[in-house]
């Protein structure tokens, strides 16, 4: 062989040991790493996993927000208007939780009903909902951005 | 009426770049001077236009000029000063409008200090830059004018953003666009390059500085979103892996392979096809970030809603600039003769290395990063990737790379032999003695994992060292060893060592972080991480633009009365938006940083408290890597040729 063709080899071999390898880390990690979205609708007709961890993701229901006085623990309802599922959150809520506001959070659905989440995300914007809540609520027959288009669709880098 | 001039300016900018896009390139074809000579004043002249247009914008934020659409959504009489210039870049039209702006100062750049280029080639770069701000420009214009009027005017604007009404967020887009754009340069040498069929060592050497420069802005622009992210987003957390995060990663990635590269080029006229790839791929990577962030494909902390049209045009100048790249090069490539061989242990290979992990994680990154974009379009299901993925990819593929860098460092082009194992066994000793010495003093809750990062952190700090140490030993005085050492290869220790304290700073914030969400009653305490936080007060202030609570935290530890802290929670009051401002006490081995939840009732209050060990040491390390990167640029050498070649 010669050397520009043992070179051009070395190249080939690393590239693809190196693509391996990744491709291997990768699928391992996506396979455990991924978490699916379901809207309340859709939990209540169980297509969300029982068990496993997901993506929760609705409107926080007009005063369902509740906490016991001293505890960390808040309890409130997400909803996309059809559906309604508990839930349950230790910890600092974000700046943009509120009622009527649409969150997603994060966890796994408990045996009594009540979806325990261990994160909670609300948006940066005031103005923004996340493209998931959007389209939960469409699906459910309420269209967020036909309110006020101005509303939801500013614009941010 | 000052808006409608600097319209006008942008326009007419817009109008001078179709000329300097086209007529320059075509006399570089033709060889006729009078053509190509066209290209340096079209350059300058846009900059100067496009500053023009820059400046309209810029009053009209000074003056609280809400007739002006773009003003009144995102200013506010009451915004203080800076944060009224900082307003500019502060949404989607006017950051644009930066864009083009750094683009078209790269662009004079280069047609000032590149007066030793070949004519042709000069032109050719000039006129490829011109193709890029022509594209962003009418993207600009078309889909995105900030200039546009709002009438009736608005009486008081919407006010910035809150989150964006802070220091590091006025610097962070200009330092990030900077690194961004300057890949172009690397593109557009690239391309000039393929286009003239003259890709050798000078062609590397001239595009060497320009993406070192690039480079080290994109670092500092990287960095400090970090830094912001983690004191200004209240959850303590310095790198989500979130979309836009790592939209400005995969070109540092890429943009990291490339000056590793374009130095084996350079040095040893070898690696050119691939440094030519890895040139057109990271401007490629650029404007995926661009199109990633800014057409709201993207599911993110920061997905901004959707603009389709927006989308379309980005992806539309992304496959051309892409795909002339590319073809090009398939019609170059096989021209392309790379004269230096060289052995498998040599500093080629290990480069080489270098180079395909490099490139190997930007693609992990962007599997990630585009997989849940891909299942939504085929519609098989919402999904999101998550750090875990990320932490369980990117890892493995970065500890392989520290070990090949103190190797890199130590080998010799060409050809190196088992010697390379002698020479660096006094520096593994010392490594490893270190690195144990660390993991058993200042590592707490230690695993495999970062036991091993903190031993190849000390290997790729101890042999960039090692450099510069032995040449003192051979001159017998610090300051003649340092004087010998040239300034390039200054750089390459100062970055490097930059690497091994952020990979420290990572490994002991990862394993040894503590964090609690409590609830406290006032005058009560809570202990974490062995620091008491005792809840003194909480009273009502009032900013500038908001109204804030603000709660008064003793921090004490044991008997030693550590910081009082401020954390507070701000309401802005045109957006009414709630924010929240950690309190931090800052040091070099921790920080404790403390934010503040909700009242629970019962005159209690959450708080959410973390002590994080040695987590400025991923910033001060990149700081390191971009004073490295400044040091390699300033290396006479490249002045030197430059004088040589005008001679």
């Amino acid at each position: 062989m010669t050397p520009i063709r043992r070179k051009r080899l070395m190249y080939v071999v690393l590239l693809l040991a190196g693509v391996g390898a990744s491709v291997f880390f990768a699928s391992q990690a996506m396979r455990e790493n991924l978490m699916f979205f379901y809207s309340p609708t859709q939990v209540e007709a169980g297509e969300a996993p029982v068990g496993a961890r997901y993506r929760l993701g609705g409107l926080v229901l007009t005063g369902s927000v509740e906490r016991e006085a001293g505890s960390i623990e808040a309890r409130f309802v997400l909803t996309d208007t059809q559906a309604q599922i508990p839930v349950s959150f230790s910890g600092i809520l974000p700046d943009l939780f509120r009622e009527g506001q649409g969150i997603v959070a994060h966890g796994r659905m408990r045996a009594d009903g009540v979806f325990e989440a261990d994160e909670v995300l609300a948006k940066h914007d005031e103005n923004y909902m996340s493209p998931e809540v959007v389209e939960a609520l469409k699906a459910a027959g309420h269209d967020p951005t036909k309110g006020d288009p101005e509303e939801y669709q500013r614009q941010k880098p | 009426m000052f808006i409608e001039v600097g319209h006008f300016a942008v326009v007419l900018a817009f109008a001078l770049s179709i000329v300097a896009s086209t007529i320059p390139l075509w006399g570089a074809h033709k060889a006729d001077a009078r053509l190509m000579a066209l290209a340096v004043p079209a350059v300058r002249g846009q900059f100067v236009l496009i500053a023009v247009g820059f400046a309209a914008l810029v009053a009209a934020f000074i003056d609280n000029d809400f007739s002006v659409l773009y003003v009144a959504e995102n200013s506010n009489t009451a915004l203080p000063f800076a944060y009224r210039i900082a307003a500019v870049w502060g949404a989607h039209e006017g950051s644009l409008l930066l864009w083009v702006l750094i683009l078209a100062g790269w662009a004079l750049a280069v047609s000032i200090f590149s007066q030793s280029l070949p004519v042709v080639m000069k032109t050719r770069v000039l006129a490829l830059l011109s193709w890029v701000t022509l594209g962003f420009l009418s993207f600009l214009l078309f889909t995105s004018n900030p200039f546009e009027r709002l009438i009736p005017a608005a009486l008081e604007g919407r006010d910035l953003n809150p989150l964006l009404q802070d220091p590091a967020l006025v610097i962070h887009p200009p330092m990030l666009y900077m690194g961004y754009v300057g890949f172009s340069v690397a593109w557009a040498f690239a391309v000039a390059a393929l286009l003239g069929g003259t890709l050798d060592s000078t062609w590397a050497r001239w595009s060497r500085p320009w993406t070192t420069v690039a480079w080290l802005f994109l670092t500092i622009g990287i960095s400090l979103g970090s830094w912001w992210a983690y004191y200004e987003l209240g959850w303590g957390g310095w790198w989500f892996w979130d979309p836009v995060e790592n939209a400005s990663f995969m070109p540092w990635l890429m943009g990291t392979a490339l000056i590793h590269s374009l130095a084996v080029t350079e040095k040893r006229a070898t690696f050119k096809n691939w440094t030519v790839l890895l040139a057109i791929f990271t401007f490629s990577l650029s404007l995926l970030g661009t199109f990633l962030v800014r057409s709201g494909v993207l599911v993110s902390v920061h997905a901004f809603a959707t603009d389709p049209e927006r989308g379309a045009w980005i992806l539309a100048m992304m496959t051309i600039f892409v795909s002339v790249g590319l073809f090009l090069y398939a019609w170059r490539a096989p021209y392309i003769t790379s004269v230096g061989k060289f052995n498998w242990l040599s500093r080629e290979s290990l480069l080489l290395v270098n180079n395909v992990l490099l490139v190997v994680a930007a693609i992990t990154v962007l599997t990630g990063t585009l997989y849940p974009i891909a299942l939504d379009w085929l519609k098989v299901g919402k999904i999101s990737v998550g750090p875990p993925y990320f932490n369980a990819t990117f890892v493995p593929l970065m500890l392989p790379l520290m070990l090949a860098m103190g190797f890199g460092v130590a080998s010799r082009w060409k050809r190196d032999s088992r010697q390379l194992l002698n020479r660096l066994a006094v520096a593994s000793a010392v490594a490893a003695a270190l690195g144990l010495l660390f993991n058993l003093v200042v590592v707490e809750n230690n695993s495999v994992l970062i036991a091993v990062s903190v031993f190849l952190a000390f290997w790729v700090l101890v042999t960039a060292a090692r450099e510069p140490i032995q040449r003192i030993r051979s001159k017998g005085s610090v300051a003649a060893g340092i004087k010998s050492l040239p300034l390039h290869l200054h750089g390459m220790v100062v970055a490097h060592i930059g690497l091994a304290i952020t990979a420290l700073g990572i490994a002991v914030t990862s394993a040894d972080s503590a964090m609690a969400d409590e609830v406290i009653k006032r005058g009560n305490s809570a202990t974490v991480g062995g620091y008491e936080f005792q809840f003194m007060n909480i009273e009502e202030v009032a900013g500038p633009n908001y109204d804030a609570t603000r709660a008064s935290i003793k921090v004490n530890q044991g008997r030693e009365h550590v910081a009082w802290l401020y954390p507070e929670k701000r309401i802005y009051r045109v957006q009414t938006s709630p924010m929240t401002e950690a309190g931090i006490d800052a040091g070099f081995t921790r920080d404790v940083y403390i934010s503040l939840g909700e009242p629970v009732g019962n005159d209690s209050w959450s708080f959410r408290m973390q002590v994080k060990p040695l987590v400025r040491w991923i910033w001060l390390g990149t700081i390191f890597m971009a004073i490295g990167g400044l040091l390699a640029v300033c290396d006479p050498r490249y002045r030197r040729q430059a004088k040589r070649k005008a001679a």
